[in-house]
């Protein structure tokens, strides 16, 4: 008993209520009033803090059972049987302790870079980390629908408050977006919750259903989870929302709010859903191999920085979706553990990497105000530490091995070939396709001679900013040469999923 | 013995990391004291290491350091498997690398980034060595890419040159390409044995073989062949074979010092390295050895060609090293492995000789690097010019130099390779390897008589400054030739016919052509006895003469014979127009094509039709809907009315 | 003898007479009170006459209902218009647009 018990609310509310506190002690001066000095400390010792908790988490998890840990279970709107239901397996885990271990580096990162309303900025994106981690650890399908669409308002008022110049446009199609997908969600929810007369995703999982049933609700949970993602073709508010957002907004976008898709995909449509998703994964697997070659393509030729590791991202999250759905095309089901231990230590490292891209165009936004590639060159000759972590990063986001890029990929691109030839074929495309967007951007921003004054006249990283970026870059290598840890917290969790996922629910009616 | 490996291996890391992020802190000397200490350790120990294994008689070992990760039983893993074959490659790169470390406090010593320089390629020999070390698939990826990565950094040293950024680019990508084949290899590999390790996988070989993959439907092919050739490609693209070879000559706008190190001793020879590895698989899949044989050939003989063109000394002996691999590629096809690895340590030897010469010369010559400028170098740089003779010696295959004894290995194994069976690819091979000879001889001298013979083609103020190199560049010169000259006669006994890998390569019996060469060797002496009865001592020596006729006796033949054969001269001189495929067909087709997907697709038909158009049609029906808010009281009172009517008369009827 | 048929058409023709009176009528605000006035007369009417014909009270009372009802909204509309033509100079109808969409 005591405070483990409770961990993942206090995991949960902790933010949340320093976000409300940060709120309400801030006043709207700027960046340099003594006010705004004192909330930004408040919130870097809330998400410290936070992490901190995260980390007791992850200590107390069990690796060695695949059951929901630190459970709380009460009644929270008893005549629905709504439940405030919270637990966390292997898969939500190490979200979770993503989340934690991102936000303080997001405030770090936006120390004294937002000028206007910093108190509210900081709120935010703990408010935004506390439901994140909600929503990974929510159980009931209600909380789950509540704490998933709460999400959007933060995140919508970061970039709408704090982003650029087009901040409407972008935030408009984002909330438009995901909303549209997620409210076909809720009412696959209420289904559910007819047959089984509460909202438990537990008791959804052992519900059975018909294929035609399994298909619709699929479609529907599919409209959510694809535009979280993002799926081609529902991808195209990702790019606007990462240009338009603040730095820090990009990175939680990225590294987080993307997951959520994932996540849904593992915790919902497949045990719910087994046989829809079989029905379904040729379709879901040539969506993910789209997003890796098409997208691949189209992140080629982006002159934005920004839109073009949105792109990257893209790509990547297809082999998330690969990974996950390759479970009935492998031979004999041998590959499927493979794949899907992939796309979870995919997602994560994606979290690390792709917010690591973004945390260095955002290094180099503060400088220049511009994000377009062709404003810089020669970066490396004024920012000599930067661009090493720049280059380091590059890699990443291309695979490198001994990088934690490399991990998931190579799991996905060998359990791929264990399921088809022509899957690999395309999904190993990435190697080339990863390289040449992501060096090509490297050789024009980094390398040459300096471009113009504006470049000469850069800094390199302050110590903030090298410490933001240095966390970063140790996080991402130690998962690189040591997955292991990462790996076994995850393996139990998918191997029990996947033998539930291959039973047919039909055999049930 | 495990301590030492893993002393072998951390030392020039930690000494890389140390470099790389304190070498601000830590100054010029320290940065180049402690990489070369380092790497010297790790030469010594190596040295031990082959001493153990070979005079001691120790046994191979196969252990693994730690799981890197285990899932769906699949154990991957870090480890190292040290037999003959490992050791023999530790010994040769660290030896190569420490000359260069050396070397390079010569070369680079006016270079602001001298730190960085010493902190790369102490890297570069960490990841050499996991490479060579590995006793998993998943650690010689590793390996493969992080040597990749240390060149791509190396080529863009100068990252203010253009050509220097997009050569590196080039280069990653290229070899990209390559590793897009060999990863899918692996992914085979451990489709039919569920293993990463080499050992468990080796076991496993026979399985492999008999299974079928259909990579096209209702066409199953023999699953070895096609794991073996994805392999292969990878091998192409590190060990730079056509059609893979364009990175390798654009590599040379890196330091010299790696173009000794990276792109002619070490990196470029791990596609060898990893066939040779691979023996127990590639054994058992002939159509892959067809293949490897076919694309060795051609290389050897085709990039040798180009050599001729080349006015840029560092060029010249890129297209020779391209020449060289495909040497090396051709004795793996004919199951020579023994015969390749060891034209790969004599290689490593001369060529890294011949670069570091090269470096000497383009250090007195200002970074001047047209041999069309040069010439009559010998009296200014004796040292030089001397070491300089025996690797280009060594190179053509002069009877008794190291290059003599692994090249007409190589080519007697290719004559006596009978088994191929397939006429065609055994009679290609056979004729490129001997033209080969001739080609690389003319390249050669052409060079060598262009630099330091003949009339001084520089200008004044040049030749006021030559002088001979300082001695930290010119020791390794001295310490590479010794090598160059002696390592062949001392050791083409033991290792090509005394069994000297043993297990660590495995050759069918009746694939054994080195076996069969074997029984005819009676030591290095009656060896060169031999080869004087052959046809490639007197190609060689043919083609030094031809070079010497028309590049020393008589200049104006060469300036003619481009005139007449202006044809052949231009598709030579843009190098089979490879480069002009690649960077206006593949690299402007792929990024129209992003063009297209982006523009076509993301912006026009997503956004454009399905988002933007949803909210534009609803946008529209809105548009005709709002007419009808006419904002007139008597509209709205008859709509109300007219409604209320239609209800009535609904519930009357109904 | 006059009977219930007399009254209901009566009514109807009030009625009809009201509503053509709101559709008709683009020029006066006040003719639209006054037609509302009407068609609720109208309904009165019926009111009454059903009244009388079932024999059941109740209809009057809720006649006297209608009437107090009406009576407070012509007050009330009354004083909107006046307000109305205070701001805008106006009662003509077709000029009261302000809900075009």
């Amino acid at each position: 008993m005591g405070l483990m018990s409770h961990i993942l609310s206090v995991l949960i509310w902790l933010p949340i209520a320093g976000g409300i506190a940060v709120v309400l002690l801030g006043d709207k001066g700027d960046a340099d009033s003594a006010r705004a000095r004192q909330m930004r400390w408040l919130a870097l010792a809330v998400s410290l803090l936070t992490f901190v908790f995260s980390v007791f988490l992850y200590m107390d998890f069990n690796n060695a059972s695949s059951a929901m840990q630190f459970v709380e279970r009460t009644p929270w709107i008893d005549a629905f049987r709504v439940e405030y239901f919270l637990g966390v397996d292997g898969i939500s885990a190490p979200l979770i302790l993503l989340t934690a271990f991102i936000t303080p580096l997001v405030v770090i990162a936006g120390w004294d870079t937002i000028k206007t309303r910093p108190a509210q900025y900081f709120a935010a994106f703990l408010v935004l980390e506390g439901l994140m981690i909600g929503v990974f650890s929510a159980l009931d399908g209600v909380l789950f629908y509540v704490l998933w669409e709460a999400m959007l308002v933060p995140m919508f008022l970061i970039i709408g408050v704090w982003g650029g110049q087009r901040r409407v446009y972008a935030t408009l199609k984002f909330f438009l977006y995901t909303f549209l997908g997620s409210v076909l969600m809720l009412v696959a929810f209420i289904f559910l919750y007819t047959r089984t007369g509460n909202f438990s995703l537990l008791a959804f999982m052992d519900l059975p259903l018909t294929l035609r049933e399994q298909q619709y609700i699929f479609i529907a949970f599919l409209l959510a989870f694809a535009v979280k993602v993002p799926m081609w073709p529902v991808h195209t508010w990702l790019p606007d929302a990462h240009v338009e957002a603040p730095t820090g907004g990009s990175v939680i976008l990225a590294a987080i709010m993307l997951k959520m898709g994932g996540y849904g995909f593992v915790r919902l449509s497949l045990p719910i859903l087994p046989d829809g998703s079989e029905y379904f994964a040729g379709l879901m697997i040539a969506l993910s191999l789209i997003a890796v070659v098409y997208i691949g393509f189209v992140a080629l030729m982006q002159k934005d920085m920004k839109k073009l590791i949105a792109y990257s991202s893209i790509a990547h999250m297809g082999f998330v979706t690969l990974g996950f759905f390759l479970l009935w095309s492998t031979m004999g089901g041998s590959g499927a553990e493979l794949g899907m231990t992939g796309g979870m230590v995919q997602m994560i490292s994606h979290g690390l990497v792709s917010g690591a891209m973004f945390l260095c165009v955002g290094v180099l936004y503060d400088r220049m105000h511009s994000r377009q590639i062709a404003d810089y060159g020669g970066v490396a000759n004024t920012m000599p530490t930067f661009a090493a972590f720049m280059v380091l990063f590059s890699m990443a986001n291309a695979g490198l091995p001994g990088t934690s890029g490399f991990v998931g990929e190579f799991m996905i691109i060998i359990a791929s070939f264990k399921a088809n030839f022509w899957i690999a074929f395309f999904a190993a495309s990435t190697l080339i396709l990863g390289a040449a967007y992501t060096l090509w951007m490297v050789k024009r921003v980094v390398y040459g001679e300096i471009a113009n004054p504006n470049v000469a006249a850069l800094t390199d990283l302050n110590r903030r900013e090298f410490l933001v970026l240095g966390v970063l870059a140790a996080s991402v290598l130690l998962i690189g040469l040591w997955p292991a840890p990462l790996v076994d917290m995850i393996s139990l969790t998918v191997r029990d999923l996947l033998v539930h996922v291959g039973q047919s629910k039909l055999a049930g009616l | 013995m495990q301590s030492y490996h893993l002393t072998i291996v951390l030392a020039p890391l930690l000494a890389a990391i140390i470099a790389g992020l304190f070498g601000r802190q830590i100054g010029r000397a320290a940065a180049h004291w402690m990489t070369i200490i380092a790497v010297g350790l790790s030469f010594v120990l190596s040295v031990l290491v082959l001493k153990h294994l070979y005079w001691d008689g120790g046994l191979a070992e196969n252990y693994s350091l730690y799981t890197w990760a285990v899932s769906d039983g699949l154990r991957m893993e870090v480890g190292f498997l040290v037999d003959r074959l490992t050791a023999l490659m530790m010994v040769v790169v660290t030896f190569v690398s420490l000359m260069v470390h050396i070397y390079t406090i010569g070369y680079m010593h006016d270079d602001p980034g001298y730190q960085r320089f010493f902190s790369y390629i102490s890297l570069f020999t960490f990841a050499m060595l996991m490479l060579v070390m590995a006793n998993n698939f998943l650690q010689l990826f590793f390996g493969w890419e992080a040597v990749g990565v240390v060149s791509y950094l190396l080529i863009g040293f100068w990252f203010k040159r253009e050509s220097a950024i997009f050569a590196n680019l080039k280069a990653f990508l290229v070899n990209r390409v390559g590793d897009f084949g060999f990863i899918l290899g692996i992914a085979g590999v451990v489709m039919f044995t569920n293993s990463l390790d080499y050992a468990t996988v080796f076991s496993a070989a026979d399985g492999i073989a008999q299974q079928q993959i259909e990579v096209f439907d209702g066409r199953p092919w023999n699953a070895m062949s096609v794991i073996c050739i994805l392999l292969f490609i990878g091998a192409m693209g590190k060990s730079a074979q056509a059609p893979l070879h364009v990175w390798l000559p654009d590599s040379m706008e890196g330091p010299t010092p790696i173009s000794a190190l990276i792109h002619a001793a070490t990196m470029v020879t791990a596609g060898i390295f990893m066939v040779a590895r691979m023996s127990p698989l590639f054994e058992l899949s002939e159509t892959a050895l067809a293949v490897v044989l076919t694309i060795g050939a051609l290389t050897a003989f085709f990039m040798g060609l180009l050599g001729i063109v080349q006015n840029d000394i560092k060029r010249v002996i890129a297209y020779s090293t391209l020449s060289q691999l495909g040497y090396m590629t051709v004795a793996l096809g004919v199951s020579a492995y023994s015969a390749a690895i060891f034209h790969l340590m004599t290689h490593a030897f001369f060529k890294a000789l011949l670069f570091l010469g090269a470096g000497s010369v383009i250090i007195a010559m200002h970074h001047e690097q047209d041999i069309r400028k040069m010439g009559g170098l010998r009296k200014y740089m004796p040292i030089t010019y001397w070491t300089a003779v025996i690797g280009t010696l060594a190179l053509i295959g002069f009877p008794g130099t190291s290059g003599f004894f692994s090249k007409d290995a190589l080519i007697e194994a290719v004559k006596d390779s009978h088994w191929q069976g397939q006429g065609l690819v055994y009679w290609i091979a056979y004729l490129s390897v001997l033209l080969g000879v001739f080609v690389t001889a003319l390249y050669s001298f052409r060079m060598f008589f262009l630099v330091f013979h003949g009339e001084e083609r520089m200008d004044k103020e040049t030749r006021s400054h030559l002088h001979e190199s300082p001695w930290v560049v010119t020791a390794p010169l001295i310490l590479l030739a010794i090598p160059s000259a002696i390592v062949g006669w001392i050791t083409i006994g033991p290792v090509l016919f005394g069994d000297f890998f043993g297990d660590a390569i495995k050759v069918n019996a009746e694939h054994d052509v080195l076996r069969h060469l074997g029984e005819t060797f009676h030591g290095s002496a009656g060896f060169i006895v031999h080869a004087l009865q052959g046809p490639a001592v007197y190609l060689a020596l043919a083609g030094a003469l031809t070079a010497w006729f028309l590049y020393l006796q008589r200049p104006d033949i060469p300036e003619r014979l481009r005139e007449k054969m202006s044809g052949v001269y231009r598709v030579l001189d843009n190098k089979y127009y490879f480069d002009d495929l690649y960077i206006k067909g593949f690299a402007a087709g792929g990024r129209r094509l992003g063009q297209f997907f982006y523009s076509k697709g993301d912006e026009f038909v997503i956004d454009g039709m399905m988002v933007n158009g949803t909210a534009r049609s609803i946008g529209r029906f809105a548009g005709v809907l709002r007419r009808i808010q006419t904002g007139y009281l008597y509209h709205y009172a008859f709509a109300m009315f007219f409604g209320v009517t239609l209800i009535l008369a609904w519930l009357l009827w109904a | 003898m006059i009977g219930l048929p007399h009254y209901l058409t009566l009514a109807a023709i009030l009625f009809a007479l009201a509503i053509a009176g709101i559709f008709i009528n683009r020029r006066n605000l006040i003719l639209l009170l006054m037609c509302i006035e009407l068609m609720l007369l109208a309904v009165n009417f019926n009111f009454v006459a059903f009244s009388r014909y079932l024999g059941d009270e109740t209809g009057q009372v809720f006649v006297f209902f209608i009437l107090t009802v009406a009576a407070a909204e012509a007050a009330i509309g009354l004083a909107i218009l006046v307000v109305l033509f205070r701001n805008r100079r106006s009662i003509n109808v077709q000029e009261l647009n302000r809900m075009k969409g």
